[in-house]
This record gives C-alpha cells, sequence and structure tokens, in this order.
C-alpha cells in the first residue's frame, strides 16, 4: 500500500469481516454495472519524492522570475520570513472551519484580531472573517446593497474601477438580475456629475468607487457621501487596505462598506491566489454581510473566548434565503495578514507606503525626463501610475522582459483608447539601483 | 501547559515593531506632498510587537487548535484526510510563489502546464470533458456551475427554465448558490432508502426545469443506484445535472460522475485531493463540463497549441468569476498529490475511504441509531443514541468527544434527521485509530445511560468549556474595540 494508507492485508481481512462482507468489492456492489470503472485511469504512475521534486523543478523552470514593476490589483510587497513559518503549523494549517469552538479558539482569534485590523484600517464596525479575493469580496458588497435597498436594483460602478473587478460584479450581477451601470471616468478620475445625473433615476441601490483606482490615482471623494445618502444609496469604497495606513480611509470618506483585496498585506505573488478578500461595514448592515464572523463571548466558567456568531445569516442554516452561498473564508490568507499586520504594526505600514510613493515619483520623474513619457493623468497617486509613451510598447515590453524585467501592464489590453499607455508600479521591494536599471533600459529602446 | 489567553493587541507595547526595511534613498519624494484632504487624519492603531513577541503569540494561539495533524477528525462531508507536505513544499517553491499574475504567457508556461495538465487530470477522474480551475472554493464552484448550467439555457434562447431541483437532504449551499445564481428552488423529497424518489421527481419535470444539482453518494453516504434513470428523465425533460463533487473520494477508482450522466460538476480539491482546509480556507473548486458546455467556461481559460500554453477568452463564456486564475497555490498541491500517488493508487482512495466508513459503522450500529441500513460509501448517519431516554443530545455527545481527544463528527446534518451524527473517517486513518474511536464512541454511550450529567457537561479537558452563544449573538462584540 501506498505511504498515505495505514492498512494492512490482516487489517482488511478483519474490517471485510466485520462489515459481514467478504471483498472491498462488494462495497461497491449496488453501482450499476454499466457505470462501474473497468479501465485505469489514463494517468502516469505513482512517481516518489525523489522524481516529483524533479518534475516540478523542471516546470518551474519554465516559468521566468521577473523583477516587478507591475501591480493593476497585486502587489509585490516584502514578505517577512516569520509569516511562512507560522501559518505552516498544522493545528492552523490543517483544521477545518471552527465548528467546535472548544478546540479551534486558535481559529477563532485569530480571525477577530484579523476583523479587528481591518476595520482599523478601513475605519469600519465591523467585518466578516475574509472573501475569496478583491474582486469577488465586490461582487458581494452588490449583493449587500442590493438587500439593504429592498426594492431598488441597479448598482453604479465606476469606470475607474479594476477592469479585472468589474468584469466580476457584472458576472455576478448577470445572473441574479442586478443592473449595473458604469460611471463616466473623466481625466482618470470619476465622473461625478455622471454619477449625480445616474442617481437621480431613483433606482439606485449602490455606487461603487475605489480607492486608489485603477490608474493608481488617489481620487478625492468629496461630497460623495452627501449626494450618494441624499439618493437613498449606499457607498461602497474598493480599497487597497495596505495605502489606508496613510490613505484617507473608506470611513473617512463616508463610505458604508470597504471592500478590496487583502494581498497587498505582503502576500506573494502566487500566480493570483491564494489571495484574500475583505468585506467591511457599517454595524447596522452587519447582518447584510455574508460569510462567517467570530465574535468574542465568554465559557461555563466565564473564560473569554471566541465563536462564530449571527450565523443565522448563513447558507447552512438559511439555505436559498441566504444573502449569499459563501461556505468557507480564506481563512489561513486571514491569519497570513493578520501576523503581517502585527509585524509591521503602526508604523511599518506607514514606512512600506512612504517608501513605495518615494520610489513610484522618483520612477515618474525619470520617465518624464526622458521626453518619450508624459502623465497619462495629472493627478496625485502614491504606487502606482499611469504614462503614455511615444515609444513602441511592444519592443519596450520585450526588451525589459529580455531583461528579468517585468516592466508597466499595458493599458491598452485592459481599456479603450489606452494603447500608448503603461501602468507602473513601485514598491518597498523595489530599490534605486533596480530602477536605475529600468530607465537606463529604456533609454537604450 | 497554561492556558493563553492574551490577543496581540493586549500585548502590544509603543515603539516596538517586527520588520526590518531599507533606508529610504529617495526620501525627498515624500509622502506629505499629497494633498492633506486625501490622507487619514489619525494613524491607524495596529500592534506593536517585537519579532519574537510575534511569534510567540501566534504559536501560543496555534496551540488552542485541533487539526487532523493533532488527531482524527471524522468530519462528515469534509474528508478531513491528511494533508501531505510534500504539497506545501512544491506550492512553496519560488519559481512558482512569485510569478505575477499578469506576466505574459510565455514566462509563465510552467504555471500553465500545472493548471493544464491538473484540468486534464480531473477530466480523466471525472469523465467530463473539461475544467476551470479559476473558483476558489466548494461553493463558488457551485454557483459557477450553474451559471453554466443557466448561461446553456440563455444561448439556446430558452428562458423560461429558471428553477433548479435540490433534495431535502443536498449541503445548504446548494440551495444558497442557485438562488445567488437567480434560480429558484424546487425541493425533491428522499426515500425511506435515503435516496431521491424517482416517482417525487417525475411530476416536477416541465420546461422550466433547467436542472438538478445532486451528490452522489448523498450525504447520507448513500450511492443514488436510480441515477441512470433519473439522469434519463432529467435529460428527456430538457435539463442538466449537476454533481456536487463534496462526496467525491469514495468513487475514486471505482466509477465516475461523467459516465452516470452528469453535464457539470465542482470538485472541493481541499477533500478530495488532500489540500489543507487552512482553518476554513483557501480552498479550491474546479468545475468541470461535458463537451457541449465547453465553451461557458469561465474567462480566462489555459489552452494549448502544439508545445505552448496560453490564456484564452471566449464570447460564449459566462464571463469572469475571479480576478485572475485561482487559487493556484492550492491546485499545484492537488497536482503533487495526483503525480505522487499516480493511477496504481489513486484507484484505492475510494475503497479504502468505505471501507473504514463501513467498519465504522457496523461496529457502533448497536449504540447509535443507524436510520438507513445498507453499506454507505465514504461517510454514514446516525441519529443519536440508540437508547432515547438518556436525554442526552449528539451536541452532548460532540462535545464529551472533545474530552477523549478527536474531532466530532459533523453534527445536525442533514436535516432529515433530528439528531444527525455524520461520520466520515477518509483512507489515511488506520484500523487502530479506528478502534481508539470505536472504544471511546461506546464509552460514551455507556456514560450517556450511567452518568448523562458528565456528558451533558462536556467538555471539561479543552482549551475553554462550552460556550455561550446566545450573548455572542445577541450583543456582538466583533472586534477588540468592542471588548474595551
Amino acid at each position: 500500500m501506498y505511504k498515505y494508507f495505514p492498512h494492512t492485508e490482516a487489517d482488511i481481512e478483519q474490517m471485510l469481516k466485520r462489515i459481514s462482507v467478504k471483498s472491498v468489492d462488494d462495497l461497491f456492489a449496488e453501482i450499476p454495472d454499466s457505470v462501474v470503472l473497468k479501465k485505469e485511469y489514463d494517468l502516469p504512475v505513482s512517481k516518489s519524492e525523489i522524481e516529483i521534486r524533479k518534475y516540478f523543478e523542471n516546470l518551474g523552470n519554465k516559468n521566468k522570475k521577473l523583477t516587478v514593476f507591475a501591480g493593476a490589483g497585486a502587489y509585490d510587497h516584502y514578505a517577512p520570513s516569520v509569516i511562512g513559518p507560522l501559518i505552516s503549523r498544522s493545528e492552523f494549517l490543517t483544521a477545518y472551519t471552527p465548528y467546535q469552538p472548544e478546540i479551534a479558539q486558535g481559529t477563532l482569534q485569530y480571525i477577530f484580531e484579523y476583523q479587528s485590523m481591518i476595520c482599523e484600517l478601513t475605519g469600519m464596525e465591523c467585518t466578516n472573517a475574509s472573501m475569496y479575493d478583491g474582486p469577488t469580496a465586490t461582487a458581494e458588497a452588490m449583493f449587500m446593497v442590493v438587500a439593504s435597498a429592498k426594492k431598488k436594483n441597479t448598482v453604479l460602478v465606476s469606470q475607474t474601477v479594476n477592469p479585472n473587478i468589474l468584469k466580476v460584479v457584472k458576472t455576478y450581477a448577470k445572473y441574479r438580475g442586478i443592473n449595473i451601470e458604469e460611471i463616466a471616468e473623466k481625466d482618470g478620475c470619476t465622473d461625478k456629475a455622471d454619477m449625480e445625473s445616474k442617481l437621480s433615476s431613483g433606482d439606485v441601490a449602490g455606487v461603487i468607487v475605489s480607492s486608489p483606482n485603477y490608474y493608481g490615482i488617489i481620487e478625492d471623494y468629496t461630497g460623495y457621501s452627501d449626494a450618494i445618502h441624499a439618493a437613498k444609496a449606499l457607498f461602497v469604497m474598493n480599497t487597497d487596505p495596505s495605502a489606508l495606513a496613510v490613505l484617507k480611509s473608506p470611513a473617512e470618506w463616508g463610505a458604508d462598506i470597504a471592500c478590496g483585496d487583502g494581498q497587498s498585506l505582503g502576500m506573494p505573488l502566487n500566480f493570483g491566489g491564494s489571495y484574500i478578500g475583505f468585506l467591511a461595514s457599517k454595524k447596522d448592515l452587519v447582518r447584510k454581510l455574508p460569510g462567517r464572523i467570530a465574535g468574542a463571548t465568554t465559557d461555563v466558567d466565564g473564560k473569554r473566548a471566541f465563536v462564530l456568531t449571527l450565523q443565522a445569516r448563513e447558507q447552512h442554516i438559511r439555505r436559498e434565503k441566504a444573502n449569499s452561498n459563501i461556505c468557507s473564508n480564506q481563512s489561513l490568507m486571514a491569519l497570513y495578514v493578520t501576523i503581517y499586520m502585527s509585524l509591521m504594526g503602526k508604523e511599518g505600514l506607514r514606512d512600506v507606503n512612504k517608501l513605495s510613493y518615494s520610489g513610484a515619483h522618483y520612477l515618474y520623474d525619470q520617465l518624464l525626463a526622458t521626453g518619450k513619457f508624459k502623465a497619462a493623468f495629472e493627478k496625485p497617486f502614491l504606487k502606482e501610475f499611469a504614462v503614455k509613451t511615444s515609444l513602441n510598447i511592444d519592443v519596450l515590453s520585450k526588451k525589459l522582459l529580455n531583461h528579468g524585467i517585468l516592466g508597466g501592464i499595458q493599458l491598452g489590453k485592459y481599456k479603450d483608447g489606452m494603447d500608448d499607455c503603461l501602468l507602473f508600479c513601485v514598491t518597498e521591494k523595489r530599490s534605486k539601483e533596480e530602477i536605475d536599471q529600468l530607465v537606463s533600459l529604456i533609454k537604450e529602446v | 501547559m497554561k492556558y493563553y489567553d492574551k490577543l496581540i493587541f493586549e500585548i502590544s507595547k509603543e515603539g516596538r515593531h517586527g520588520y526590518t526595511l531599507p533606508e529610504n534613498q529617495l526620501a525627498k519624494y515624500s509622502i506629505e506632498d499629497i494633498p492633506s484632504t486625501l490622507l487619514r487624519e489619525e494613524k491607524a492603531q495596529l500592534p506593536e510587537a517585537s519579532e519574537l513577541d510575534v511569534v510567540r503569540h501566534y504559536t501560543n494561539v496555534s496551540n488552542k487548535n485541533f487539526g487532523v495533524e493533532t488527531g482524527f477528525y471524522p468530519l462528515g462531508s469534509c474528508t478531513m484526510k491528511y494533508n501531505p507536505k510534500i504539497n506545501d513544499e512544491i506550492a512553496n517553491m519560488p519559481a512558482f510563489s512569485s510569478l505575477h499574475p499578469l506576466q505574459s504567457d510565455e514566462t509563465v508556461q510552467g504555471v500553465l502546464e500545472v493548471y493544464y495538465n491538473l484540468a486534464r487530470s480531473l477530466s480523466e477522474i471525472s469523465g467530463l470533458a473539461e475544467y476551470t480551475l479559476n473558483p476558489f472554493a466548494g461553493s463558488h464552484g457551485e454557483l459557477v456551475g450553474l451559471m453554466i448550467m443557466r448561461q446553456y439555457h440563455i444561448k439556446r434562447g430558452d428562458l423560461k427554465r429558471t428553477k433548479v431541483i435540490v433534495p431535502d437532504s443536498a449541503h445548504g449551499t446548494n440551495p444558497a448558490s442557485a438562488a445567488v445564481c437567480g434560480l429558484e428552488i424546487v425541493e425533491v423529497h428522499s426515500n425511506e432508502k435515503g435516496t431521491i424518489s424517482v416517482e417525487d421527481l417525475k411530476p416536477l419535470l416541465d420546461d422550466t426545469i433547467a436542472g438538478i444539482m445532486m451528490t452522489n453518494p448523498n450525504t447520507l453516504g448513500i450511492f443514488e443506484t436510480e441515477i441512470l434513470e433519473i439522469a434519463d428523465l432529467i435529460h428527456e425533460a430538457g435539463g442538466l445535472l449537476y454533481y456536487d463533487g463534496a462526496n467525491l473520494n469514495p468513487l475514486l477508482g471505482k466509477c465516475r460522475p461523467g459516465d452516470m450522466g452528469f453535464d457539470i460538476m465542482h470538485i472541493n480539491l481541499h477533500k478530495t485531493f488532500s489540500t489543507p482546509h487552512g482553518g476554513g480556507g483557501p480552498g479550491s473548486g474546479p468545475v468541470g463540463v461535458s463537451k457541449a458546455l465547453v465553451d461557458f467556461l469561465p474567462n480566462p481559460r489555459v489552452k494549448k497549441d502544439g508545445d505552448c500554453y496560453y490564456l484564452d477568452n471566449g464570447d460564449d463564456s459566462l464571463g469572469s468569476i475571479s480576478g485572475f486564475l485561482g487559487n493556484f497555490s492550492v491546485y499545484i498541491r492537488a497536482y503533487t498529490y495526483i503525480l505522487s500517488l499516480g493511477k496504481d493508487n489513486l484507484k484505492n482512495v475510494g475503497p479504502l475511504a468505505t471501507l473504514n466508513a463501513n467498519y465504522i459503522k457496523e461496529s457502533l450500529r448497536q449504540y447509535y441509531y443507524l436510520p438507513i441500513e445498507g453499506i454507505c460509501k465514504h461517510e454514514f448517519v446516525f441519529d443519536g443514541l440508540l437508547d432515547k431516554s438518556t436525554g442526552v443530545t449528539t451536541l452532548d455527545i460532540a462535545k464529551r468527544l472533545l474530552d477523549y481527544g478527536f474531532h466530532a463528527p459533523t453534527i445536525y446534518f442533514p436535516l432529515l434527521f433530528t439528531q444527525s451524527i455524520m461520520i466520515e473517517p477518509t483512507e489515511t486513518e488506520s484500523l487502530d485509530t479506528l478502534n481508539a474511536f470505536i472504544e471511546v464512541m461506546k464509552t460514551v454511550a455507556i456514560e450517556a445511560k450511567e452518568d448523562p450529567e458528565t456528558v451533558k457537561n462536556a467538555p471539561y479537558t479543552t482549551p475553554v468549556r462550552r460556550l455561550d452563544e446566545t450573548m455572542a449573538a445577541k450583543k456582538p462584540m466583533l472586534i477588540y474595540k468592542d471588548l474595551l
């Protein structure tokens, strides 16, 4: 038997006897003969660990590890060394959803800490135990606003929201019969006048904007809260939690719901997953939040303890009446970002932003100084910015790739009329030398 | 060991930190240059702790948890099998973990090959034509599968098919996923054998039915023997069959959902394919479809041309359901598992899981009430104690098991019985472990009779004892600030 199977021949004999059947095949006797699998799987035979390692080393060699100057929803931030070993502890890694709280206080406690930290950053009053990723968290925020509005069925989404998020929101809306209308963008920002005119239709349940937006711009949302709430709609802000160490929080902007991707909190790029979505809100919306929520209570001896709470909202109780079908969360990733935020703390997350800001603005100045780049928008930004270039973008990208660099994202692939634009990102991981090398390679094009 | 009860906020001390960063060589570019109206006024009150503070805190916190590596975890419908270490080692290789999701296809050929090959392997194991690995979890897979079902009918212009049939024994996610997807639920009842009643199904079939969601074996661990007849009926009525892959484990090596007539299915890689549950995620819920439905799969898809792999966005696709390509770090683990076992060992998974479940069932039926007779598959359900006079409930039994060092089974599910105890041992547990569990289950049954109060007040030896869940819901305290 393979090493994961502890059964000896004698064990199997003994077990069959207890069950009163002659063979293991007899345990499948009721399956109609026409569907019984009569062949072997068309798959390779078992590989030893030595062969497994070689196989994946070969596959790994077919990937190209790059120096990353791109973001667009996945950010190459520093990951402190202690997180990996801590989240690999089997007590965390191999547990399931904390259904038996007496022996799952570890999971429940870190979820509580995670919820506390997400609320600190967003300024919100409650949040759930996490979502799959930023785009699906935003789609669930859309469900929340529609569920809260009862009869209204339109949600406005700014065109400055990351197109990857917009696509997912539209898919979710399509099948649930929710009407999505886009708010036009103007100079890289949400067109407030367009929003106000669309709000006047009377059918708008909520408005979704993002900060920083897809182009990295820190939009000024002054007056949005009043306009949206005057139309009896809810204000949803998609945001980058790392940036919230320095930027005005969704709560300060007057938003009712904050959502986004927590990957920027030091998580590896991992080719797009596993990441973590977050979804936080004002307290009056807590019963509309999907998924697990941990809360504090006491045990029979009066000891403080944590438990999954407000479960009457969830699918396993409400079944088809639940507002969401979400079941588990991205729990281990919630632990990841909780440990990250504990290590970085109050000052560290600010330092990350300061370094990223400096690097990004230095690169921006250097690019403009080449004379081959222009600002796509003259707007404040943090670590990510869009530029227009007179250079051939394909040639430029290829050249950088040959030197092991992932340059800016080609915006033309995702946005109409932006074929000459690149979206660069600089995090604290990029040194001045790396930025200088990038610029000198660009100058050679 | 002394009970550790601190929150990270409670060990925080101003001025400590647990990181190092390079000196800012470009400090003349200062964040203060951002207009102050765009900046936050007060610093977020994140904890301040040294590296060892943080390491020791989370180590102590972990000690309050029970995982598969702590002990037997017979949680029904969750397939808590051993999570091999080699899977983690491979997933953490920098050659995979450091890739940006928007890198060009030619720089990520290795990851695309993992995606493609795993999708092909799942097709072979399940008998369906093609897979997407983009869904993040089982429930997400269900939602995507139902979107495919709807997309199929919409593309044919058959817009009145807005109902989906769900058995009363289904996982709670099934009706919830259907509702989120804009489908109306029609419930079909189980018969006395615990399976779908074909007679009850027939009158439900008309031209408003989009399809049926089934689990086979069902949540009672019983194989739906009339599946071929059910498949014919649904197909004749113009509907599609959706397979909830939560219970796929016992079928490995024995039969394939595609061969039973299912058109769409999801697989929980964190169940059947050994990836860790992580305390409730990240999971992965790949969705497979029959040939006729391939074009409706979500974007992007991974395709192969000669020796090259590339991403493709199709026009008939239902759209995007994830920011990028799903939980790569999870599905690379599942692929490692499949390659490790190979076809020669994968075929033993279903039989051994089934053997283990039946062994426990037959060993305990003199003590616990077995409502459905017969051979089960990977799991089975007791309806509480055989002796109903003790006043000891399923919850009490579950809590008492914790004192004896076992995780509790799934309780109060399925909803068909009032005292459900759903037990799933998986194939990675030894006869010795099963015997130890059986002995404890017997002991608890005897205790229930002789000393019911002891069982009713359990547990006693766990880090905390029974919790006041009513207070938690009545007066929600959801963040640290609520405690102050």
